[in-house]
């Protein structure tokens, strides 16, 4: 039998994922259909109600994949109950009379890279060690490049002058990744595009609203699970702080948490998550003024759930204002535009009135 | 000839009108039912607002839940949420007030207020628990008119204990209460109480409240409520008797501050506004689409997610 592989969804990272599945198992890897509201239905219908929102969205990807022919699974772990994620699914999806192997890559929230590669191996038995570690660095630098164009485009798509500029050349850039020949000709591209984007055309605005989105990493970097947030800022001429990315989930998250501890004095031991992450984000948004806050996070979420009610606290010390946001399974976005649109009325009064 | 502005708030329980001049004094209001039916309610609404003679409509501005689908329908130059909507209006009649306390049908908020700037709101969860809506609800169940409940309410010497945080809980505990024996007052009282504690735990929860407190919306019509907000904020709230207005009047006045060089028209009797829903099949979202259709010509539509319907259906 052949093997086909499939892995669930999370912002533009498919691009970097499917590049070193397809690499390293020399297997057919699936384009996993894009998140609709038909996949949030098939993930709810089969989830535990209470059960935080990316267990849903997943769950709900990996049912249309295997009715699509894929037969293997890949799914990272994380801190929290992103740690017991593949169990559950695993047996979730085996009582619902499915056939497929079912691997997970990332236990307890690192990416070991021997623990991966033993993975990969058992896929793949006649993987090579120089082979894989090549395309580990290539994929490395992949996410990498993206995260930083990201940040650039996160700051700047609330000006450009002509709309859609920086969500073509930023597909265009996803595209020429994914067939790129190796560690150099990735570089390039990553040059070539960055020229390209940095180049598009910005409306000049003297007093520009920055705003910092926070919160759970999936619903942060899944746009179809946040209603698109990023895009509604960009309507109104906002510029966007988005610190969670895969780059620092993966390759600096262990190293900073110990520099966080030291640097906040209301944070004693690391809240489980991005808790501990996400109470430094909000210091270093109220130290670098700011002029709001947006923190979401799906229902349930124990880990925000305990920062954000320190999170609220340092906010009414240094006056910043901050707006809590939880979704759920639902797609109404009417309640989420009224919210939003009220904030951001609040933040530019407060700008214009001193 | 003078100027004089419209504001309409469309909510889900009730829509309100307002026409004021350009020193925001109220020319006429109304207030009615909405009934589940937007357009219908403001088509019921506006015949009844007069535009005084001598005075040109120079600016209409809607908000409330149906904000866009009326402003769209009067063409109107201003479509403002309730949030921002409510604090102007309040603060043209208590420019140093602190904390506005609103509770509607659906939604209930709480906006802080320092120096004439709103500094931090919020609202419920999407949840009606401890809203207007609750209270309706409820007061069909012990068949008591919802307009005599505050006047009940505080004829309680002895209001029953209601679960406040999730109106699920605060139903069951309702019944349980009313098998024993309580009395209904005791009953409208304690659902009264309910209100109050749920709303500060929800909503207000982690917000200073401070003085000057102004409480609007439906259920600031309801004596008991105010009651128990004094009793348990321990002062005083304000409550103006154009309460349940202060969302109209605010984007009305919004809408005289945009100075619009449009022409305003109230003449939409004659006008025929249709809705169709339907399911947009272009892709696996399947979104639920909202078309507007005036004299069957396609004006807009909402509830898409890409611009594929909206090219298709034109």
């Amino acid at each position: 039998m052949d093997r086909v592989i499939a892995f669930p969804l999370m912002g533009n990272y498919h691009v970097p994922a499917k590049y070193l599945l397809s690499k390293i198992s020399d297997c057919k890897v699936m384009d996993a259909p894009k998140i609709t509201s038909k996949t949030i239905e098939l993930g709810s219908k089969n989830s535990p109600d209470f059960v935080c929102m990316p267990f849903k969205y997943t769950l709900g990807t990996y049912i249309e994949c295997l009715d699509m022919g894929a037969n293997t699974l890949i799914q990272m772990g994380g801190g929290c109950r992103y740690g017991y994620y593949s169990e559950l699914q695993e047996k979730i999806l085996k009582d619902l009379g499915y056939d497929f192997e079912y691997y997970n890559l990332v236990s307890k929230g690192y990416a070991d890279i021997f623990k991966i590669y033993n993975t990969l191996k058992k896929i793949n038995p006649k993987l090579k060690k120089i082979k894989s570690i090549y395309h580990f660095i290539i994929t490395k630098n992949m996410v990498k490049y993206i995260d930083k164009i990201e940040d650039y485009i996160r700051g700047n798509k609330g000006f450009e002058e002509v709309d859609g500029c920086f969500d073509k050349e930023f597909n265009d850039m996803l595209n020429s990744y994914l067939n790129n020949k190796g560690l150099i000709s990735l570089y390039l591209r990553y040059k070539k595009y960055k020229k390209r984007i940095k180049n598009i055309k910005l409306k000049k605005i003297d007093k520009r609203i920055k705003i910092g989105v926070i919160g759970e990493l999936y619903t942060l970097m899944e746009p179809f699970a946040n209603y698109n947030i990023e895009d509604a800022l960009y309507k109104f001429n906002v510029e966007v702080k988005r610190f969670t990315n895969v780059t620092y989930l993966l390759f600096e998250k262990g190293k900073k948490s110990k520099k966080y501890l030291k640097k906040l004095n209301n944070v004693k031991y690391k809240m489980g998550a991005d808790a501990l992450d996400n109470i430094y984000y909000t210091k270093y948004l109220i130290d670098n003024k700011y002029d709001g806050i947006i923190h979401i996070k799906s229902s349930f979420c124990t880990p925000e759930i305990g920062s954000m009610g320190i999170i609220n606290k340092m906010c009414e010390e240094n006056d910043m204002p901050v707006l809590f946001m939880s979704m759920d399974s639902n797609t109404s976005k009417v309640g989420m535009e009224t919210r939003l649109e009220a904030f951001y009325d609040m933040i530019e009064m407060r700008k214009n009135n001193g | 000839m003078d100027k004089c502005y419209l504001g309409v708030d469309i909510g889900s329980i009730s829509t309100k009108g307002v026409i004021i001049d350009s020193n925001y004094n109220i020319l006429s209001s109304n207030y009615i039912w909405t009934e589940g039916s937007p357009i219908e309610a403001v088509k019921r609404l506006i015949p009844t607002l007069k535009v005084p003679d001598g005075y040109k409509l120079s600016g209409i501005g809607t908000t409330g839940s149906a904000r866009k689908l009326i402003g769209l329908m009067l063409g109107a130059n201003i479509v403002k949420n309730e949030i921002i909507a409510h604090a102007i209006g309040t603060l043209n009649y208590y420019p140093d007030c602190k904390t506005i306390l609103e509770i509607g049908g659906q939604d209930s908020k709480i906006i802080i207020i320092n120096n004439g700037i709103i500094t931090d709101y919020a609202m419920n969860t999407l949840c009606a628990a401890g809203t207007g809506s609750f209270l309706s609800s409820q007061s069909k169940r012990i068949g008591v008119d919802i307009n005599d409940f505050g006047d009940m309410a505080l004829n309680s010497k002895n209001p029953v204990k209601i679960a406040a945080r999730c109106t699920v809980f605060a139903e069951s505990d309702l019944i349980h209460k009313a098998q024993l024996g309580y009395k209904k007052e005791d009953i409208v009282a304690g659902l009264c109480k309910s209100i109050v504690l749920n709303y500060l735990n929800n909503v207000g929860k982690g917000k200073k409240i401070r003085e000057p407190i102004v409480f609007q919306g439906g259920v600031s019509k309801n004596k008991g409520v105010v009651k128990y907000f004094n009793e348990v904020l321990n002062t005083k709230v304000i409550v103006d008797d154009n309460s349940h207005l202060m969302g109209a009047i605010g984007v009305a006045i919004l809408s005289a501050k945009d100075n619009s060089n449009l022409d305003f028209n109230l003449d939409i009797n004659d006008i025929k506004f249709e809705t169709k829903g339907f399911e947009c099949h272009g892709c696996s979202n399947s979104c639920e689409i909202v078309k507007i259709f005036k004299d069957d010509k396609f004006i807009d539509a909402f509830g898409n997610r890409c611009d594929k319907t909206i090219r298709i259906k034109q």
